[in-house]
């Protein structure tokens, strides 16, 4: 029996977004004027997991993993090609244009890059203040200027600021409008898409207090998306881990960083640099061969055998499923212990 | 060990129309034969501008060289006129640039843009470069090098990019080779690859290495040296376990103490720095990171702090140095 059901039908009080099976691909076509798909790029293929209301889900995983796509669906920006996201007990996927726009007021997302996701011509205030306007949340111009000005006293610049325009801002001062226009709608789920990791060393840390202060004064639930596994550590209480399109591992943080199961998710950990030359010197350290292959063409059988170190002839087969083998603790590896036992299976 | 390259007093300026950018403002370091240098700061710090500086590839205008000596087995680089200096890029010194995507050039092979350099630096034949070129593609670990050696960039992934990279500036057989970020825009997983194949290499055939980052812990395994760059000045140096371990400007420290760190026990918060890197047209008298500086007295703002001696081969550009020494 799936813990999904156990739950009834698909819905569990606490879980703010569930996602079931989702697969997003995307068309490749040949020809001008008919064009006919050839190939499919499987860019996330089977994916399921859910976020507690309040918690932070970290998801990590190397260029091309399909991490930001997950995240780009939940929101709706893409239309998946298959699976269900259930936000507050509706899937989304069901909705029309005119239903989603409510829910989009409650689901605001954080770009990677301060750079290109500013429009240039706009003011800082405008910016903050568009999704006001649009949601039409200010009833007048009064309540507007206060509204925007409270933003971004939240975030941490300054109120004169609102008439200054992106190229002003530093790095960090950018991503800080960036999440005070998310913020402008009130949301309770955020999809923060590698938020710190355009931004200097010095500057990044600034940026991760003001979301968890953020998360803590306005009970918001994150998506945490980011290829850096010391920053996701600091920021999530879960984590999954993801390879060409599966979630290979979803654990606690301090399970997953403690006792990493899969395969990849330990050379992951393995690889990330440590600012100490003596400590770091004496890790041991597993060096993946080769690199991600392309998601156009994936491996037969689990997609990550080509470079696992503990291959077995069964790998070959098929993509395992992700199972419980801890109290919440989920891996996909026919290998770790405990695995051809089921207990549980996440959908 | 002979020393390799010796930077005095650089200053490196750029002429803009909002003013002079000091870029790299008095910079002195030694470089020792076969030695991996980590350069380490935020991005405009100068980190970049001071490695363009040695190769002389610094744009002028706006950009201008305006002080000091690069002394590179016993001549000085600055002195040189353009012949003499399109004979040493490229080939005893080369370079290792970020971007991979946009670093090589995308409407030539692989092979022509790794035998350009042998055939005009080392006069090989056309023949002979092309079996040069697929033995140093071998060298850095391209499978089936034959094959790949015809193709085009856009045929390479991110990490067999940077690898072409490698193969083309070690070709020559270089004595320094400047990396520039190298891993930055690689995974993590790549980023290890690239990392021990750069030091492996370095350490076969004695090359110099420069590797310049923003990430303290990319140098934390393979630096011999650190110098910290902040505002276009070297604000301490010292070797890897000195920096890492007893670190004595609280520029480093706090660097070290912002980010989150996985070998440690996780904290509820993070200690970042606060307020944001100096404009480097108007750097403020004094010390330039005494406005971040929680450490920071009144002499700090009268007069910038010189890079003083602590102990051998580290130094720290900081009047109160000695109070951050650790507490054992």
């Amino acid at each position: 029996m799936t813990q999904l059901q156990q739950n009834g039908n698909g819905h569990n009080q606490d879980y703010l977004l569930e996602v079931q099976n989702l697969k997003m691909y995307f068309p490749v076509t040949a020809g001008i004027f008919l064009q006919k798909t050839v190939a499919d790029i499987k860019a996330v293929d089977d994916v399921s997991f859910f976020v507690r209301k309040g918690e932070t889900l970290g998801l990590v995983g190397e260029s091309g993993c399909g991490k930001t796509t997950t995240g780009r669906c939940v929101l709706q920006l893409y239309k998946p090609t298959a699976g269900r996201i259930i936000f507050h007990g509706v899937d989304l996927c069901t909705l029309n244009n005119r239903n989603m726009r409510p829910m989009r007021r409650q689901m605001q997302i954080i770009f990677q890059d301060p750079y290109s996701s500013l429009n240039p011509r706009m003011t800082a205030g405008a910016i903050i203040g568009e999704p006001l306007v649009v949601h039409g949340l200010a009833k007048s111009k009064a309540e507007y200027k206060e509204r925007v000005g409270e933003l971004l006293d939240i975030v941490g610049l300054n109120r004169y600021m609102a008439d200054r325009f992106p190229h002003e801002f530093s790095g960090g001062q950018r991503q800080r409008i960036g999440v005070a226009r998310a913020l402008a709608v009130n949301p309770e789920f955020m999809v923060c898409d590698e938020p710190v990791s355009a931004l200097d060393v010095s500057i990044q840390a600034q940026v991760i207090n003001l979301l968890e202060d953020l998360q803590e004064q306005f009970s918001l639930t994150y998506l945490f998306i980011a290829h850096d596994l010391s920053v996701v550590r600091h920021i999530s209480d879960r984590v999954a881990v993801m390879y060409l399109g599966h979630i290979v591992e979803i654990a606690d943080r301090n399970d997953i960083y403690a006792d990493p199961l899969h395969p990849y998710t330990k050379a992951l950990l393995s690889a990330v640099p440590i600012p100490d030359p003596i400590i770091d010197a004496q890790r041991e350290r597993i060096l993946l061969s080769g690199e991600v292959p392309s998601p156009l063409n994936p491996p037969a059988g689990c997609v990550f055998h080509p470079r696992c170190s503990s291959v077995s002839p069964e790998c070959m087969e098929e993509m395992p499923e992700v199972r419980e083998i801890k109290p919440g603790h989920w891996v996909s590896c026919i290998n770790v212990p405990g695995y051809g036992t089921p207990t549980y299976q996440l959908a | 060990m002979a020393t390799l390259l010796e930077v005095r007093d650089l200053k490196t300026h750029f002429f803009t129309f909002g003013g002079v950018v000091k870029a790299v403002d008095g910079v002195s370091y030694d470089l020792e034969e076969g030695e991996t240098l980590g350069l380490v700061g935020e991005s405009g710090c100068g980190k970049s501008v001071s490695a363009l500086s040695i190769m002389r590839l610094i744009p002028d205008p706006p950009g201008k060289i305006v002080e000091g000596e690069i002394i590179f087995n016993g001549e000085d680089l600055l002195k040189m006129n353009s012949t003499q200096m399109r004979r040493i890029r490229g080939h005893q010194i080369s370079m290792v640039f970020q971007e991979p995507m946009t670093s090589l050039n995308p409407v030539l092979s692989v092979e022509r843009q790794l035998t350009e350099t042998l055939q005009l630096h080392l006069g090989m034949s056309r023949s002979d470069a092309g079996k040069e070129a697929v033995r140093r593609l071998d060298q850095v670990g391209i499978p089936d090098p034959e094959r790949r050696v015809k193709q085009f960039p856009h045929q390479f992934s991110g990490g067999m990019r940077q690898r072409v990279m490698i193969a083309m500036a070690l070709s020559c057989n270089p004595r320094l080779i400047i990396a520039d970020e190298p891993t930055t825009a690689l995974d993590v997983t790549i980023q290890a690859q690239i990392l021990e194949l750069m030091k492996g290499l370095s350490r076969e055939y004695g090359v110099a290495l420069i590797v310049i980052t923003h990430n303290l812990g990319v140098v934390a395994r393979y630096a011999d040296r650190v110098n910290i760059m902040y505002a276009g000045k070297i604000i301490e140096r010292g070797n890897a376990q000195d920096i890492y371990r007893d670190p004595r400007h609280p520029y480093t420290l706090g660097l070290l103490n912002s980010v989150p760190r996985l070998d440690l026990p996780r904290t509820e918060k993070l200690d970042p720095i606060e307020g944001q890197p100096p404009d480097l047209v108007n750097i403020p008298m004094g010390c330039s990171f005494r406005e971040r500086c929680r450490y920071a007295i009144d002499q700090c703002a009268e007069e910038t702090p010189p890079l003083e001696h602590i102990t051998d081969g580290h130094s720290s550009a900081c009047y109160v140095s000695s109070q951050l020494a650790p507490a054992s």
